[in-house]
């Protein structure tokens, strides 16, 4: 039976919010442009939100570059650089400690804002009160995840997270048996991640498709629209 | 030389009441909808005062419009690009809404519904943002109507710079005029500059400046950039909306709704050329001062030959060109030079320009000797000060004023000869440099303003832009969901329910 559920929790259900996650944020980018959009609450309230999603967006920022990085990466590529398996541990736990130790104190203003400020917490729909309080507790689990990688220094845990998630992402079978036998907090902690995923394509979260780094790139500032176009 | 159209509007302050008829009619088309209660496209302020939002034009403060740096590179005032970027998750230039007004509504029901009591039942107030009971509203949509609140307050006018604002606080030496205030639609907006999505954009074929709601995701750097404070974020939506020139009524050949409904007469459309290639050097003229003529410079003659032949070569359709030669805002702009961009300093090249207001000759009457020349009084003499006029519209170039007030006064004195006394006096027209016959038009348009020559609007000929057989039985503006609208409120991706008719492309 664990091991039952073990292969639909890692094995399918990554696939599931995969599918979810591209597919409907397609959809809805294709059909629905006009819900697209930051949703920011800036001009109702300006208190707590200029310290509070500065910290947590660098913060997040910084913890999701370190992900992809640090879970995609082959191993061997590492191996090559000569970079041992517990200092990329420790490197790994140093960022994601200092920029989680930020994005803590960012999220930790903002649900306040939003839920104590009556302004925020009557514009708020469900969904925005929703995904911040599961980005919250997605990151006291990864923060919680360092004292328990703190007991063991030597990487074997994080190369099995590793090949896990590089084995999702190349479609290798048997990827759920590689993390049976990790701690609680990684397997919570992979589950909710997986579980933005699915939910991303339906709140705010899309926005982060959007981040508008091609406006660096814009020749000149101005830009007139053809008719027709 | 690249030569475009666009429609400018004139608004004759002169004959102004402060009737708000255009910005209610305008509310009642564009922004009557949850999430933009606070909005007014358009809006009339009283001044001197520090407007709406609170002290729009102290860019101290707001860091709207352009800048040149120290190289005498022309540069948004919020910052470059990367700037700009970096003030993306939190914008320390943003207003607050308590800078416009938290809107409000009250409790009508109350009327009804109240039991007998000793007192009659009053409708209190309530926010439309919480809901919740306000104990007292603390600013509005005109919020210093007839010049409201005290004079230490309205005094914060940036307009008062360069002047001894004291005296005007007294009673005696008070002045006040109305402002109507819309979207400039700029030849060098910098709102379009600042979008990071580049959701905002300027249309080749008349001008006017456009928010692509479909593509707008809510940076809301364009509410700081734009130095008139005319982008509006829509709380609710999650995009920012702005003034459309109703552009939907242009493309008709029929004037904004502001226009249309604008009980004094004061308003007029008509066609600009103008040199597109030279927008960005007359916007970098080094003198603020010299920015007003710098802008009469990039607009071109539409009676001109070489220039007729070089805008057809553009693409600028006939009908335009024949428009241009009739335009009323060539004719104060260019010809009469009577009407003036508002805060040329901004140097985002504005295209909705102002005549600017008369006045009582107070002092002069008081001392019963009112000091003529040539039958026009002496401009300095009239209760709003020049300095004042001159630092709204000229970036503080006094004789440009002096010259329009002038004018302006000729005008009457001419007219009154006429009129009144039974005999043509041309002097004070030629004192002013005019020819009597210019004044006679001048009068035509200006006193008499019929319908039209208030408003000459060339049809958008869209039909050649798009295959219009597509469009047969379309929705006109919807959410980008076809014609579906917005009444169910569960939608799959959370769609703000918003019962207008605002965005959305794909109809």
């Amino acid at each position: 039976m664990a091991e039952y559920v073990n292969t639909l929790l890692f094995g399918f259900y990554p696939y599931l919010c995969l599918t979810v996650f591209l597919l409907g944020s397609y959809l809805r980018f294709e059909r629905d442009q006009y819900s697209w959009r930051s949703g920011s609450s800036q001009l109702l309230r300006r208190r707590q939100l200029i310290w509070g999603s500065n910290l947590f967006h660098i913060g997040i920022l910084v913890i999701f570059v370190g992900h992809f990085v640090g879970l995609l990466t082959p191993i061997a590529f590492f191996d090559w650089l000569g970079i041992s398996h517990t200092a990329k541990q420790l490197m790994a736990m140093l960022i994601g400690g200092v920029a989680g130790f930020f994005c803590f104190i960012g999220m930790t203003m903002l649900i306040h804002r939003r839920l104590f400020d009556p302004r925020i917490r009557k514009t708020s729909s469900f969904g925005d009160i929703a995904v911040l309080l599961l980005l919250y507790t997605q990151l006291i689990l990864g923060l919680a995840s360092i004292l328990v990688s703190l007991e063991h220094l030597d990487g074997s845990e994080m190369l099995r997270l590793m090949t896990w998630a590089q084995d999702i992402v190349m479609f290798r079978a048997g990827a759920a048996d590689g993390v049976a036998n990790v701690h609680i907090i990684f397997k919570l902690h992979l589950f909710l991640g997986m579980t933005l995923f699915l939910v991303f394509p339906f709140t705010r979260l899309v926005h982060a498709w959007s981040a508008p780094i091609w406006y660096l790139g814009r020749r000149g500032y101005q830009i007139v629209r053809r008719r027709g176009a | 030389m690249k030569i475009r159209a666009q429609i400018g509007m004139v608004l004759n302050l002169d004959k102004c009441i402060g009737c708000h008829t255009c910005s209610v009619t305008c509310k009642n088309v564009w922004t009557s909808r949850e999430g933009m209660e606070y909005a007014w496209f358009n809006n009339v302020e009283t001044k001197p005062g520090i407007g709406y939002p609170d002290e729009w034009e102290n860019q101290d403060r707001h860091n709207g419009g352009w800048e040149l740096t120290k190289g005498g590179k022309l540069r948004p005032k919020l910052g470059g690009k990367l700037s700009v970027l970096a003030k993306i998750f939190a914008n320390p230039d943003l207003p607050e809404i308590d800078d416009y007004y938290e809107p409000f509504t009250f409790d009508y029901e109350h009327l009804h519904n109240a039991p007998e009591m000793k007192a009659p039942p009053t409708a209190r107030p309530r926010s439309l943002l919480t809901g919740q009971r306000m104990e007292k509203i603390k600013a509005g949509p005109n919020w210093e109507d007839i010049l409201g609140g005290e004079f230490a307050s309205r005094s914060r006018d940036k307009n008062f710079e360069d002047i001894e604002k004291e005296i005007f606080g007294q009673f005696e030496n008070t002045f006040m005029m109305y402002l109507p205030r819309l979207c400039e639609h700029c030849l060098n907006p910098t709102c379009v500059a600042a979008c990071p999505s580049g959701a905002i954009y300027k249309r080749e074929e008349d001008g006017i400046v456009l928010i692509d709601q479909d593509k707008c995701r809510g940076w809301r750097m364009c509410v700081s950039a734009c130095p008139y404070k005319k982008i509006y974020y829509n709380w609710k939506s999650g995009k920012s909306e702005k003034c459309t020139f109703c552009y939907p009524r242009i493309e008709a050949g029929e004037p904004t709704v502001c226009s249309e409904t604008c009980v004094g007469r004061i308003r007029y459309l008509g066609v600009l050329l103008y040199d597109a290639d030279r927008i960005k050097e007359v916007a970098s003229t080094p003198d603020e001062e010299g920015l007003y003529e710098a802008q009469l410079g990039i607009f071109l003659d539409p009676n001109d030959p070489k220039v007729i032949k070089q805008a057809r070569k553009d693409g600028v359709p006939d009908a335009w060109l024949a428009a241009a030669k009739r335009s009323p805002v060539w004719k104060m702009a260019m010809d009469w030079r009577i009407a003036f961009p508002l805060h040329p300093e901004y140097r985002t090249l504005p295209m909705v320009w102002y005549v600017p207001p008369l006045s009582p000759i107070q002092a002069a009457a008081q001392r019963r000797e009112i000091g003529l020349r040539e039958g026009i009084p002496d401009v300095s003499e009239l209760r709003i000060p020049v300095k004042y006029l001159a630092n709204l519209l000229t970036a503080g170039d006094e004789a440009p004023v002096r010259r329009a007030l002038e004018r302006m006064l000729a005008m009457r004195a001419y007219m009154r000869s006429i009129t009144v006394d039974g005999r043509v006096d041309e002097r004070p027209v030629r004192a002013v440099g005019m020819k009597p016959s210019e004044v006679d038009e001048m009068y035509h348009i200006m006193a008499i303003a019929n319908y039209e020559d208030r408003f000459v609007i060339p049809t958008s000929h869209r039909e050649h832009a798009e295959d219009a057989y597509a469009l047969r039985g379309g929705c006109g503006f919807s959410f980008g969901d076809g014609c579906a609208g917005t009444s169910s409120t569960s939608r799959l991706f959370g769609t703000p329910s918003d019962p207008s008719g605002f965005g959305g492309g794909r109809g």
